[in-house]
């Protein structure tokens, strides 16, 4: 398959129904929309089906019973529509049951729910953050293997200029081409046909014994399970981040996203004159990239953290480094009316402008 | 016997085993792994959950049955089942078995919830479902009350019905009137069949078999939503004997929520 001109929600959708993925549900939100529009378009031809959801409540919903049959499903919004998913997220989590939702955020002040989330009990969900849109297409397959391979939800963060920038792409599938092996990996889906056994499938988050094994519900056991495959999650996936200039750097800029895509052109641009700066881009938000940023910060007199929000990943970081470094926030909103989180702020010149002060600030201290 | 005398009945005495008690025959159904469930005494769930799997036996689908069940009293029968059950969150199983049957269109697909369930928590899911004539089959137990918490009211609660928050009987001033769901499902375009059974006695338990082997049916053919809303005892969360409940069903709820078919149907005249 050739590169192709595609806008950030086609390869999304693309590179989803590319990696089986045979259902999606959603309800139209700005600057989701485009992805739910694509899906609509793209998977019925597939066999696949995609819901025009009542609401988020739905999407998830449907979404939740389609992977319960061992598709591959997704859903998606932005971080108002996932506001509304939150109690599904984590149910489904404790229900163990995979599932691919895609938060095309307004600005980045959804770091905190899709990192820590709004859901209830003790969960986590991978978060994959992609700042071009030939990043996200490599990490739509990622986000699917780590969904089934742990059997949880996974998120892929983006934002409005991630769904709305185009670029030359290639899409690749996978090498199987049909849902039937993903199914097959997956004793737990529901097909029906247990029924009658003696044993029929039950697929809960309160828990799996079945009456007949005289323990009731098994739930505090259910719980522990979840509970250490969620531990087990965390410790095993190996978190990534794009890291650059940093080996000699005075200041080291932490970002993620279309930001981290700025601030990686900025940083490279003072490196050009001389500046002794370097950047961070964390690709995995959870887990962090704790260690790389530990290295990165390790030589250097200052991290500065730059977020469309008022100071959320900077947490994260600030639990990098653990005070062996200051660590300053140089981020803010940038919205304009639409509150869509495309405002002035994301500008070259004007990330420039504050590295280049923190920096000064750092040098003169 | 362990029996005494209180009043004018003879109680058997259920807090200890008797010394001589011997089952007599094993009645526990097919499809139900254990017979003594958790549910109080006089509770109806369990009839009804136990005509819906004998119906699915009688269909021959047992063994591509997925049902979906919601957040209640009668989730205690949701691992006491030998067909493959999905756990929804309260409310949200319409949406469940809306994809599980879109994935799956071969399959027998089935929701069971109760009216805190499906009426308060979830109403726009099931009525969503019904208006896009989802090809499922959603099961309704209404007793009126959140029995699970102890008794309080629901959107189904019957003008003067007495809940544990409502302790003078609904008030329609105070607390607004009922919502006659299966009425409301029947008017929706996208329902083929809805029905109104109860099991407060050998009759209608009957009747609502042929309901529950009717919405199945309906399924099957592929002609769309299909449901029946059963109206089940609940003396804990009545606050009446348990001896008294299913005449509290035919004579207060069933006179607000009217028991037959509503839209619909292949059952014989008499039930409609």
């Amino acid at each position: 398959m050739a590169r192709r001109l595609m806008e950030g929600s086609e390869a999304i959708a693309e590179a989803m129904v590319a990696v089986d993925c045979r259902f999606f549900a959603g309800y139209p939100m700005t600057p989701f929309t485009e992805i739910l529009e694509r899906m609509a378009e793209f998977l019925p031809p597939v066999g696949g089906v995609c819901m025009n959801a009542e609401s988020e409540l739905e999407a998830i919903g449907m979404a939740w019973g389609a992977a319960a049959t061992g598709a591959r499903a997704a859903t998606g919004s932005t971080g108002q529509g996932l506001a509304l998913m939150q109690e599904s997220i984590s149910e489904m989590c404790t229900a163990r049951i995979p599932l691919v939702v895609i938060n095309m955020g307004r600005g980045q002040g959804d770091y905190f729910q899709a990192t820590r989330g709004g859901g209830h009990g003790d969960y986590r969900t991978p978060v994959l953050a992609p700042s071009t849109v030939a990043e996200a297409v490599e990490l739509v397959p990622l986000a699917f293997d780590l969904a089934d391979r742990w059997r949880n939800p996974v998120l892929i963060y983006g934002d409005y200029y991630l769904g709305h920038t185009s670029q030359a792409v290639e899409v690749q599938s996978k090498d199987h081409a049909s849902t039937g092996r993903a199914v097959a990996d997956k004793p737990w889906a529901l097909d029906g046909s247990t029924g009658g056994s003696g044993r029929a499938k039950l697929l809960s988050s309160l828990g799996e014994a079945k009456q007949r094994d005289g323990v009731g519900y098994d739930l505090a056991e259910h719980l522990e399970r979840a509970g250490a495959a969620t531990l087990e999650m965390g410790a095993g996936i190996e978190p990534f981040c794009d890291v650059g200039h940093c080996d000699d750097a005075d200041l080291v800029v932490v970002a993620f996203g279309t930001i981290g895509r700025f601030v990686r052109w900025v940083v490279k641009e003072l490196r050009s004159e001389g500046h002794r700066v370097g950047y961070v881009r964390p690709i995995t938000l959870f887990p962090f990239p704790t260690e790389a940023v530990v290295e990165a910060a390790a030589g250097a007199r200052s991290v500065a953290v730059y977020e469309n929000n008022l100071g959320q990943m900077i947490d994260d970081v600030r639990l990098s480094v653990l005070g062996s470094c200051p660590v300053e926030f140089i981020g803010g909103l940038s919205m304009d009316s639409s509150g869509f989180g495309v405002g002035p702020e994301i500008d070259a010149p004007k990330i420039r402008a504050r590295i280049l002060a923190e920096l000064e600030r750092v040098e003169a201290r | 016997m362990d029996t005494e005398l209180v009043g004018q009945r003879v109680v058997l005495r259920t807090d200890r085993r008797p010394d001589d008690a011997t089952l007599v025959d094993d009645f526990t159904p097919e499809l139900v792994d254990v017979g003594a469930h958790h549910l109080c005494p006089g509770c109806g769930e369990p009839i009804a959950i136990r005509s819906a799997v004998e119906c699915i036996a009688e269909l021959g689908a047992v063994e591509r049955t997925i049902s979906v069940f919601g957040i209640g009293c009668y989730t205690a029968f949701s691992n006491n089942l030998d067909i493959e059950v999905l756990q929804a969150l309260h409310g949200r199983a319409p949406s469940l078995a809306t994809g599980v049957k879109r994935m799956r269109p071969d399959a027998l697909v089935l929701t069971v919830q109760g009216d805190g369930d499906m009426v308060n928590e979830g109403l726009q899911e099931v009525l969503h479902a019904a208006a896009r004539g989802e090809n499922i089959t959603c099961v309704l137990l209404n007793n009126g009350v959140f029995g699970e918490t102890g008794g309080h009211i629901t959107s189904t609660t019957v003008l003067g019905q007495r809940t544990k928050n409502t302790l003078d009987g609904r008030d329609a001033e105070r607390d607004g009137y009922p919502i006659l769901i299966g009425d409301l499902i029947a008017s929706m375009g996208g329902t083929a069949y809805a029905a109104r059974g109860a099991v407060n006695d050998a009759g209608n338990v009957a009747r609502t078999r042929r309901m529950l082997a009717a919405a199945f049916a309906t399924q099957e053919r592929g002609e769309g939503f299909s449901f029946v809303e059963i109206l089940t005892m609940c003396p804990t969360g009545w606050f009446i004997e348990t001896q008294e409940s299913p005449d509290y069903l035919a004579d207060v709820i069933a006179g607000t929520h009217q028991i037959g078919v509503l839209k619909g149907g292949d059952v014989p005249k008499g039930d409609r």
